[in-house]
């Protein structure tokens, strides 16, 4: 069988998760065994009866360490799990948490790494990996040597699945162990109320040096963004200037997106900037400077004042 | 207490990369320090000036070159560098056995290592170093304070940002924001020369067998349209919205 980790929050399914089950179902398939889910939580039975309705197997594993997202507990349950029921494959999807909890699960599964990926094959008997590397500057076929395997499949990229299946939710028991429980999660911080999330965004706004300064952000990011039902994105410049908060910062050094529309207004289009965002479907370019990288890797690129193009869009969008 | 930083070495950002038949051709490019790992190696530093009783030790595990990133690191001000000298092309998690041996075998209590790595594009490698040595570890993390043996550390949860309090040892990878990493200075260059750099054979420190094999690389070249708009701004803005409506298909109709 092959394992699907689904990740939820704040009582939904997360729609990586859904992406998850899309990638480990076609796995499944190409392997010739059968998907099976898997939600562990405190209290997430509600949330296996939802995710029935995509996977016709799930197992469910409720612990009251598991309250908290914490990648050893999680690495305990899933490779547990994994090994009882004898998983050729583990499916993540390859946001913060399923990039943080892989690598553990394979290193305790003694399986290879298949990471942040955009495909999936079987050739013969092994699994063969399409993904990034180089800063996004190359695309790489990766072929795991081994099975049982573990995989991590980048975000926006899967369609999602069909629902009305109608699967059945088995609870299941594991032990976590004393050395997985060591870590307490405290305080937390989450992005201003109203926020779209910036990894799971359908179209993101980001703005560089050349919206001016915070007021910038404010005047034609925001707007932009939310005419669009976007998220909120920045360049490293930015955040280096202090304009905005590191959450928002797009590149090598901050998040990697791939929405299907990226609009970057006033950026110049560093490789340390495009690394993070060139996984987008489409990308729109709004910059005064025409020489700026940015339009090699746009497909509508506007040489303008984003002072003056900026409003005449959110008119537009707002009719 | 002794410290670790582990580093790669990777092609600078602004390197040009070209294609090859077999892959992916990185002779001329320039080599640097993964900006990543940069992070790690100041904030041992800082902890040490900070009073901690502490060694720093900069660990590589890569080809000949490398040795230039451990010497930049010494330069910073790392006590000394260990090199495990490998010219295999081993995935990141056979790399953290390979380093998780070598923390073992330096009794060290507290690793740094980059978020994400600049050459496999991969953040694998401090969980999984954690995971060999059974430690916890906390990735993207952008403060950190040691109190006794225990760490408090803010890091990048899937939504936001969150607080994990765990006792050493344990495993953090860095990012930006930690803190901005020093220059090293000529005279501490000069200095560094006579620190100790020690050179190890992969195969004296652990026997690993890649788990992946990279099949093929490209350079990735993503088909854009590249079309620029031109006019007065409200009629461009009509022009994109229409392009992004009709041709390009992502917004609502």
């Amino acid at each position: 069988m092959v394992l699907i980790v689904a990740e939820h929050a704040d009582g939904q399914l997360r729609k990586s998760a859904l992406e998850a089950v899309t990638a480990g179902t076609r796995l499944a398939g190409e392997l010739g065994v059968e998907p099976v889910a898997l939600i562990m939580g405190r209290d997430v039975s509600s949330l296996a009866q939802e995710l029935a309705g995509y996977v016709k197997d799930v197992r469910v594993v409720e612990h009251d360490a598991l309250g908290d997202v914490r990648a050893q507990t999680w690495t305990a349950v899933v490779s547990a799990v994994a090994q009882e029921l004898g998983a050729l494959a583990v499916v993540f999807s390859a946001g913060r948490v399923g990039l943080s909890v892989a690598p553990r699960v394979a290193v305790r599964l003694d399986a290879p790494l298949l990471e942040d990926v955009t495909e999936l094959q079987v050739e013969g008997e092994q699994v063969v990996a399409t993904r990034l590397s180089y800063l996004s500057r190359v695309t790489e076929r990766v072929k795991a040597r081994r099975l049982p395997v573990v995989v991590s499949v980048t975000l926006n990229v899967m369609p999602l699945p069909e629902t009305g299946v109608s699967g059945s939710v088995q609870p299941m028991s594991v032990d976590i162990p004393e050395a997985d429980q060591v870590v307490s999660v405290g305080e937390r911080s989450l992005p201003e109320g109203g926020r779209v999330q910036l990894e799971e965004a359908k179209a993101v706004v980001a703005g560089g040096r050349g919206v001016g300064g915070p007021d910038g952000f404010s005047n034609y990011v925001e707007p932009l963004a939310n005419a669009l039902g976007a998220a909120v994105a920045s360049t490293r410049a930015v955040v280096d200037a202090g304009w905005r908060e590191y959450e928002e910062q797009v590149g090598q050094t901050g998040k990697s997106v791939s929405p299907d529309l990226y609009i970057a207004l006033g950026i110049s289009g560093a490789v340390q900037h495009l690394s993070g965002m060139n996984r987008s479907k489409v990308v729109v370019a709004i910059n005064k400077d025409g020489d700026a990288p940015i339009f090699k890797a746009a497909d509508y690129g506007v040489v303008s004042d984003l002072g003056q193009v900026v409003p005449e869009i959110v008119k537009i969008l707002k009719k | 207490m002794k410290i670790v930083a582990i580093l790669k070495q990777v092609p600078d950002a602004e390197s040009r990369l070209r294609a090859s038949a077999s892959g992916v051709d990185l002779d001329g490019v320039t080599w640097v320090m993964d900006g990543m790992d940069e992070y790690g190696v100041e904030e041992a530093l800082r902890l040490r000036e900070g009073g901690l009783d502490a060694e720093v030790v900069a660990v590589a595990l890569g080809p000949d070159r490398y040795e230039e990133a451990l010497r930049t690191a010494l330069a910073m001000g790392a006590d000394r560098a260990i090199h495990i000298e490998s010219d295999e092309d081993l995935d990141p998690i056979s790399q953290a056995k390979v380093l998780a041996r070598v923390v073992e075998d330096e009794g060290a209590q507290l690793v740094f290592t980059g978020g994400k790595q600049a050459d496999w594009d991969s953040s694998a490698l401090g969980p999984a170093i954690a995971e060999f040595l059974g430690w916890p570890h906390s990735d993207w993390s952008t403060q950190l304070e040691l109190a006794g043996q225990q760490v408090r550390v803010r890091h990048d949860a899937e939504v936001g940002t969150e607080v994990l309090q765990f006792p050493l040892p344990g495993v953090i990878t860095t990012q930006q924001g930690l803190n901005e990493p020093r220059y090293p200075t000529l005279p501490n260059i000069m200095k560094a020369k006579r620190k100790e750099l020690k050179r190890l054979p992969l195969g004296e420190v652990e026997q690993v067998e890649a788990r992946t094999e990279i099949v093929s690389q490209t350079l990735e070249e993503r088909e854009r349209r590249g079309r620029i708009l031109e006019g007065e701004p409200a009629q461009v803005a009509q022009q994109l919205v229409q392009l992004l409506r009709d041709e390009a298909g992502v917004l609502a109709k």
